[in-house]
């Protein structure tokens, strides 16, 4: 593999699309200025499950400006093949609350909104079945979902390891349902005309997202182009179209030749935007009396939806923790009749690693060992299962770097042993982990006679820094200066790019690129005297093959750390500091770096101690579908927040030496601070968000109560 | 129905009709194409949508525009003066203060006013009783000061430990 010099790589450049973002001139997809523009609102199914009996557009479609109500009645058919969510208005059935059952189309949103609510319809229900319940009898294994992860995994004998183990655990831990929430919420804007749809979209790859689309509308992807230059959060949620794209299409074909706008409410995106499903899980532990793991057990039980299959595959990463002679995961699903759950940043990770860095803090604390040196007392050099070295892999140096930075070894590991005015207070850390993945895909280089280069690839840029830290890789590609370099992201017009997924961006088309600058040089070479023709030379290449990937395994670590202060009366919780330090490879620009990764650990604090989507059994849906009852942290919630990284370069995962950076930050974060909780209080929390009630009982001083 | 009004955005007055049920926020976002202030949850949860009306912050989904006939309107666009970024767009670039950039234009406006309203000697629920929220002499705002008032505008990337330093900077200069 190629690697190349890192001149721009390094640098802690300032985001080139900065000046637009801070005068608010960057056009999201709602925002492309389009003439005559159609408003869409939609008819939401106000029952769980059944079927539509009747429906009355007449009152909807006298109002002035109405240009029409679509409905499964006289909508355009789909194909067959696009069944699940995205299967909308194609029968008379209802799979879910707030499934979409029709749309009006006027003239202005006022009055679209105004006339959806004029629509009737008549629905025959039948019962519903929406509550998750680990000891569901219809649980099942579901299909594998990526190669190197089984959806099962089994190493010598767990139970005979755990029988005899000095040490032994056994503890059950939950996670809620989260909801994204991107601050933009889904947007389209349609167009069909002369037999091709142009869409403004939000979306975390347009290439994936017109390939998806294409076959629901049974087109050849190039009758679809998609630009979405600009994407306002996405975390997951706008990896692959929603319903809300596919309505929106449907609406155009309607009206031919006008721009359709459709952006979902707040309250619909919980419904039509998946979400992270709840997880019930048990991890069992055993270990040896010098603290090292015989065996590690990890199960997670989760819902997901009857109409479409989604795994929140808990137990992925856990066999790449630790060295153990024994090990076994199970991932089980229950179907309901609920909206279809997706990826959400790490997705596995974030709430898998909860549990299973909670129950490495119990095992430390029940072996006596200090749980930052359990952690590295259980380090491995080699991948538990698969047997292959790491590629790199510094957990142990993370470890140590962040005690040193945190202060670690001041610390007194008996619970509920520093009080400061009337606060309880504690220290916890976790173990950081998130694998490297590489999805396929192109970029092509116009090289121009004045010595500029144009680089085309249909990347995204979804907050992550790609406008700046891509450039910066194709500058050292190249070998040029930054300023010679034109980047070109965000459209299916340029060449076929992965999403902005599975902190995948930068090595996934970073490879490409690289590879596109190889090709140019050779190319170059090619020309008569090495001279560049006078039109200039394009070169289009594909990310090549990596030689190693059977050969190592690839993964970015990290140490969390957090402290917590719990108020002795009140239960109250904050977190006034939190410190990462990471291991990710190479950092290609270290400003928009430290943002993703400081973002992720607030991810963290976010999802202890203050996200929960509260699903209404009689209506299986999320009841607090808002952005007052749902809370994500805010910022008064946050304190210091500190990142760091270890200098690291893995040779054998991409010609750039990265890794990977936009997930790892947030994974473990919360099992840290719910760690820091019981040494503050000596409550272990299992079962997330940590909220006041679950500290109250024993954290009220004796003189409170007496 | 529609009404007539006639407001100032930036510097440059609208004249035009509106639905009586149509915001703020819609009117200048969808009616004169003025997308700087972001429509996040349409529910004055989130603050994306901030603007200055009459030179007070607001969230400009939670007013109608009939009901704002006359009104002077800075969005975080009217900011920069002749082309050159207010110190707070400046200073949030230099502290990468946001990544998706789609609360920015709502937290550089929120931010702005919000020094104007310590200075003011406004109270927050940060400020210790009987104290002022911020003066030269007590070295500027404090981070909790500011973060308990920039709580208004949510950041989905969580860019909070950013935006912190890169208000202070701004408040300390």
């Amino acid at each position: 593999m190629t690697t190349i010099t890192a001149r721009a790589m390094g640098q802690a450049l300032s985001r080139v699309d900065g000046p637009a973002k801070v005068r608010g001139h960057a056009p999201y997809a709602f925002e492309q200025p389009v003439d005559r523009p159609v408003y869409l609102y939609p008819v939401e199914a106000a029952i769980t499950v059944g079927r539509i009996t009747g429906i009355d557009c007449s009152h909807a479609s006298a109002q002035p400006g109405v240009l029409g109500v679509l409905t499964h009645l006289n909508a355009a058919r789909t194909s067959a093949g696009a069944s699940g969510e995205l299967g909308i208005l194609q029968s008379d059935q209802v799979a879910f609350r707030n499934q979409f059952v029709g749309a009006v189309l006027a003239e202005t949103s006022e009055i679209a909104r105004y006339a959806a609510g004029l629509v009737r319809v008549d629905y025959e229900a039948r019962p519903h079945d929406v509550v998750f319940d680990a000891g569901r009898r219809d649980l099942y294994k579901p299909e594998q979902l990526a190669p190197s992860f089984p959806m099962d995994t089994d190493k010598g004998d767990v139970d005979a390891a755990l029988s005899s183990a000095p040490f032994a655990l056994d503890q059950g831990y939950t996670t809620p349902r989260y909801h994204h929430n991107p601050l933009e919420p889904h947007s389209t804007i349609a167009v069909w005309a002369d037999g091709h749809f142009t869409l403004h979209m939000s979306t975390q790859g347009v290439h994936v997202a017109r390939a998806c689309l294409a076959q629901v509308f049974d087109l050849d992807p190039d009758r679809i182009r998609i630009i979405a230059p600009y994407v306002g959060g996405a975390f997951g949620s706008k990896v692959q179209p929603r319903a809300d794209a596919v309505l929106a299409m449907l609406a155009a074909r309607m009206v031919p030749g006008r721009p359709v706008k459709f952006q979902l409410t707040r309250q619909q995106t919980f419904s039509q935007t998946g979400y992270r499903p709840p997880t019930v899980q048990r991890v069992q532990l055993g270990a040896d009396r010098d603290g090292r793991l015989l065996a590690v057990a990890h199960s997670c039980t989760a819902p997901t939806a009857r109409i479409q299959e989604f795994a929140e595959h808990s137990t992925r990463s856990t066999p790449t923790l630790y060295a153990t002679p024994n090990l076994r995961t199970r991932q089980r699903l229950a179907k309901l009749d609920i909206s279809t759950p997706s990826i959400m940043r790490a997705p596995g990770e974030a709430s898998g690693m909860f549990a299973v860095e909670s129950a490495m803090d119990e095992m430390a604390i029940a072996c006596g060992v200090d749980p930052v040196e359990f952690r590295i007392r259980n380090d491995t050099d080699t991948h538990p299962l698969t047997g292959l070295p790491f590629s790199s892999r510094n957990l142990a140096g993370c470890m140590r770097e962040g005690a040193r930075r945190f202060g670690w070894d001041q610390r007194d590991p008996t619970p509920r042993a520093r009080r400061s005015q009337g606060w309880l207070v504690g220290t916890g850390v976790a173990t950081a982990l998130y694998s490297v993945f590489r999805l396929p895909g192109s970029a092509s280089i116009q090289a121009h006679p004045d010595g500029r280069y144009t680089v085309s690839i249909g990347a995204a840029d979804i907050g992550t820094g790609t406008w700046t830290a891509l450039a910066q890789v194709a500058a050292d590609a190249l070998g040029v200066d930054l300023t010679q370099v034109e980047l070109q992201i965000g459209d299916t017009n340029y060449p076929c790019a992965s999403e902005a997924a599975a902190s995948s961006g930068i090595t996934s088309w970073g490879a490409a690129i690289c590879e596109a600058a190889d090709q140019l040089r050779h190319a170059l070479a090619d020309q008569p005297g090495g001279q560049l023709p006078p039109q200039g030379l394009t070169i289009t290449a594909d990310m090549p093959e990596n030689p190693y990937l059977q050969q190592y395994s690839m993964h970015s670590f990290g140490a969390q750390f957090a402290e917590v202060r719990i108020n002795e009366f009140t239960g109250e919780i904050r977190v006034p500091r939190q410190l990462g330090v990471f291991a990710v490879g190479r950092i290609v620009n270290p400003r928009t770096a430290r943002s993703q990764l400081l973002g992720g650990m607030t991810w963290g604090l976010s999802m202890a101690l203050h996200e929960h989507g509260a699903l209404d059994p009689r209506f299986g849906a999320t009841v607090n579908q808002d952005l007052a009852t749902y809370h994500v942290a805010s910022n008064a919630d946050v304190g210091n927040v500190e990142v760091h990284w270890l200098d690291e370069y893995d040779p054998y995962v991409n010609p750039m030496g990265t890794k990977g950076i936009g997930e790892i930050g947030m994974v473990s974060a919360a099992a840290a601070i719910a760690n820091a909780v019981h040494h503050a209080t000596g409550i272990r929390v299992r079962d997330l968000p940590i909220t006041l009630d679950k500290l109250l009982p024993e954290s009220r001083p004796v003189t409170a109560t007496s | 129905m529609d009404v007539d009004i006639s407001i100032r955005v930036d510097g440059d007055t609208h004249r035009l009709s509106v639905d009586t049920r149509t915001t703020v926020l819609d009117t200048l976002r969808e009616r004169l194409g003025i997308t700087s202030p972001k429509k996040g949850c349409d529910h004055g949860q989130c603050g994306a949508c901030t603007v200055l009306l009459n030179g007070r912050r607001v969230n400009s989904c939670l007013l109608l525009a009939v009901a704002h006939d006359g009104a002077e309107i800075v969005t975080a666009a009217g900011l920069a003066v002749d082309g050159q970024m207010h110190p707070m767009q400046r200073s949030f670039i230099e502290h990468d203060a946001f990544q998706c950039g789609y609360c920015t234009p709502g937290q550089i406006v929120s931010a702005v006013a919000m020094l104007g309203e310590a200075a003011a000697g406004w109270p927050s629920f940060a400020t210790p009783a009987g104290e002022q929220p911020a003066t030269p002499d007590s070295g500027g705002m404090r981070d909790d000061e500011i973060r308990e008032r920039m709580s208004g505008n949510l950041c989905r990337c969580a860019a909070y430990a950013n935006i912190v330093p890169a208000i202070r900077e701004v408040a300390e200069a």
